[in-house]
């Protein structure tokens, strides 16, 4: 079997895993796979500019937010159908990592963390000031009678899973198409020598802002995602916590690896859930996590499998 | 209250929020100066400060002055020493790469202040002052008798927020005085300037490193102690310290020390004024979008130089 069948048949299995695991896990757990799928989404935006492209952002939450208030606001006071408000969840994301991409990238290294964590503390601020709007802390709930496209029931267990699992292959098999391209390959020759790169005649910053703008739209789209299927819209979702959340399962999971966030992501998910209900001091885990994982798997899970075993995983 | 005493009164209130900023900033600037690592756990290492602070009071039970006095010299004592450890268990192990440094330091600023909530609890906690005698201060108009001074109602200071701003000022001196005059601190420039050449020449640059971050970390805990008397001890009080040193240290020239106090005394004093005149939120948003504009635009600081 030679590498590309390989790969084909990873992304589809796992498609074809969490498609059956529906039907086969009990109803607490497919719910946590619901919100696991979206939230891997995010991961997985994350982790194209991150892992493939060597950007790291302390800012996501922005673009998380963008998608997840640019649906919000537009069903909660302008009546938006779930179609059109999903468009101005990712329209808003699309504008914030433009901009954002097109300041910050003209920084770099350390620079470029404090521009991108400044915009996204600028953003949560932002939500509080206009808490007329977005009601702060406090959030919004957007009623289950406005979340149904058509028929199509979403705040159901069997439409929230579906509508994840949808936009989490979606978004799967983008990425997996957008590394194994030119494209990707580009991204990946900046990560490992951005001088060089330049040098073999890239254009290194056009390069480095379309991957912010396809990682910023990625994220936005799991923050659109994740209001429409959970009905919740929050200040929460655009604080500082938010924007590690993404490092964190790309870390554990393994940057630069297709399948690392949602592997990262199902793991920390559950050891977060499992020590929220020992202590209050949940974050605790993720503190010991980070500093562990930097300390002696630096390529994470997924990343240490393909360093010993399976060399073809893109 | 009229305008005038009212700016004035803004002003002093902008004075402390900038001596402890100074303080505190200056750690983080040194830590970037001389190590070229970014802490994102410095605003714990500030907690932390507080919160052994209100520890070490509560458990002597003596009289205030005697609790404050041993609070200022063990909290910075023990949370450099933390710090200290921290740097040769962790930092030393990652060879001060600064992307992993940056991760790192986010799960150390988990670690601290989740262990702090697990131990100390959620409630802020506050710490009385040592001596707080409120002094009156005057104000000037021209009546019909000519210049005159009077006191209005409500300008006034505690004598302990005078204390505040005096102390910082004697720390910064001494601070300077170390760096620039004793052996500790041409080591500490000599690593600055070029690690490997300063090795070469027998400084023990892992030694040095180590120290430094215990220095950064026990600046922002004495800044801690100094205002934990004014603002109570809280585990989640690292946060906005951390967010304005970086402003700070961005502003005034990552690792330049003059201009960290510069900048320090222009953030602390704008934020005290108008805080009390206008929406914090909004002040808060434009400070941070400018930060950023600055260092997009001007990525050496205002104060800095190219390298």
């Amino acid at each position: 079997m030679n590498d590309e069948l390989r790969v084909y048949g990873l992304h589809v299995g796992i498609v074809g895993l969490l498609l059956i695991s529906y039907f086969v896990l009990p109803e607490y757990h497919s719910g946590n796979l619901a919100r696991i799928m979206v939230l891997a989404v995010y991961a997985m935006g994350y982790n194209l500019l991150f892992g493939y492209t060597g950007l790291l952002s302390l800012g996501h939450a922005l673009f998380f937010s963008s998608g997840m208030y640019g649906l919000g606001l537009a069903m909660y006071h302008m009546d938006f159908a779930v179609p059109s408000g999903i468009l101005m969840g990712l329209l808003a994301a699309l504008i914030t990592s433009t901009v954002v991409g097109f300041l910050a990238l003209r920084t770099s290294g350390v620079a470029f963390m404090i521009v991108t964590l400044m915009f996204a503390q600028a953003g949560y601020l932002t939500v509080l000031y206009f808490g007329e709007f977005t009601r702060g802390d406090e959030g919004f709930v957007l009623q289950q009678s406005e979340r149904v496209i058509g028929s199509l029931d979403l705040t159901s267990p069997a439409g929230r899973y579906f509508a994840a699992l949808l936009l989490f292959a979606i978004c799967f098999f983008l990425i997996m198409y957008i590394v194994r391209s030119g494209f990707g390959l580009a991204l990946i020759a900046i990560r490992e020598n951005e001088e060089r790169a330049k040098m073999l005649g890239y254009d290194v910053v056009t390069l480095k802002l379309k991957a912010v703008v396809i990682s910023g739209v990625m994220s936005g789209a799991a923050g659109a995602a994740y209001a429409l299927l959970f009905g919740y819209a929050g200040a929460t979702f655009a604080t500082v916590q938010y924007s590690i959340f993404p490092l964190l399962w790309v870390l554990l999971g393994g940057a630069g690896v297709t399948i690392g966030p949602l592997i990262g992501t199902i793991f920390m998910f559950y050891l977060i859930d499992y020590s929220s209900s020992l202590t209050m001091a949940y974050m605790l885990v993720a503190g010991v996590v980070l500093v562990l994982l930097t300390l002696y798997a630096p390529q994470g899970l997924a990343g240490e499998l393909r360093r010993s075993y399976f060399k073809w995983l893109p | 209250m009229e305008f005038g005493p009212h700016l004035m009164l803004a002003s002093l209130e902008g004075a402390v929020i900038a001596a402890v900023l100074a303080l505190t900033a200056m750690g983080l600037s040194i830590v970037f100066g001389v190590m070229r690592v970014v802490n994102v756990a410095h605003g714990e290492f500030f907690m932390l400060g507080a919160v052994i602070a209100w520890t070490v009071a509560y458990s002597l039970g003596a009289h205030p002055a005697i609790g404050f006095l041993a609070a200022i010299i063990i909290a910075p004592l023990l949370v450099g020493i933390l710090a200290g450890a921290a740097d040769r268990i962790i930092l030393q192990k990652i060879n001060y790469d600064p992307d992993r440094t940056i991760v790192v330091t986010i799960g150390l600023l988990y670690i601290i202040q989740q262990t702090t909530l697990m131990t100390f609890g959620p409630d802020a906690r506050p710490v009385e002052p040592p001596f707080n005698q409120r002094l009156a201060l005057p104000w000037f108009e021209f009546g019909e008798s000519g210049f005159q001074l009077y006191w209005p109602w409500g300008l006034s200071i505690t004598s302990y927020k005078l204390f505040i701003i005096l102390a910082a000022i004697t720390l910064l001196i001494g601070l300077w005085l170390l760096m620039t005059r004793t052996r500790i601190g041409l080591v500490m420039r000599a690593t600055q300037q070029d690690s490997e050449m300063a090795g070469a020449f027998g400084v023990p640059v892992k030694s040095v490193y180590a120290w430094v971050f215990g220095l950064g970390a026990g600046l922002a805990a004495i800044g801690a102690v100094l205002i934990v008397p004014v603002q109570q001890a809280h585990y989640l009080m690292g946060n906005e310290p951390l967010l304005l040193s970086f402003i700070v240290v961005i502003i005034g020239g990552l690792g330049s020390l003059p201009g960290t106090v510069i900048a320090a005394l222009l953030i602390g004093m704008s934020d005290g004024i108008i805080s009390v005149f206008f929406s914090p939120t909004l002040a808060k948003i434009i400070a941070t979008l400018l930060v950023a504009m600055v260092l997009v635009f001007r990525p050496q600081g205002l104060m800095g130089k190219l390298q």
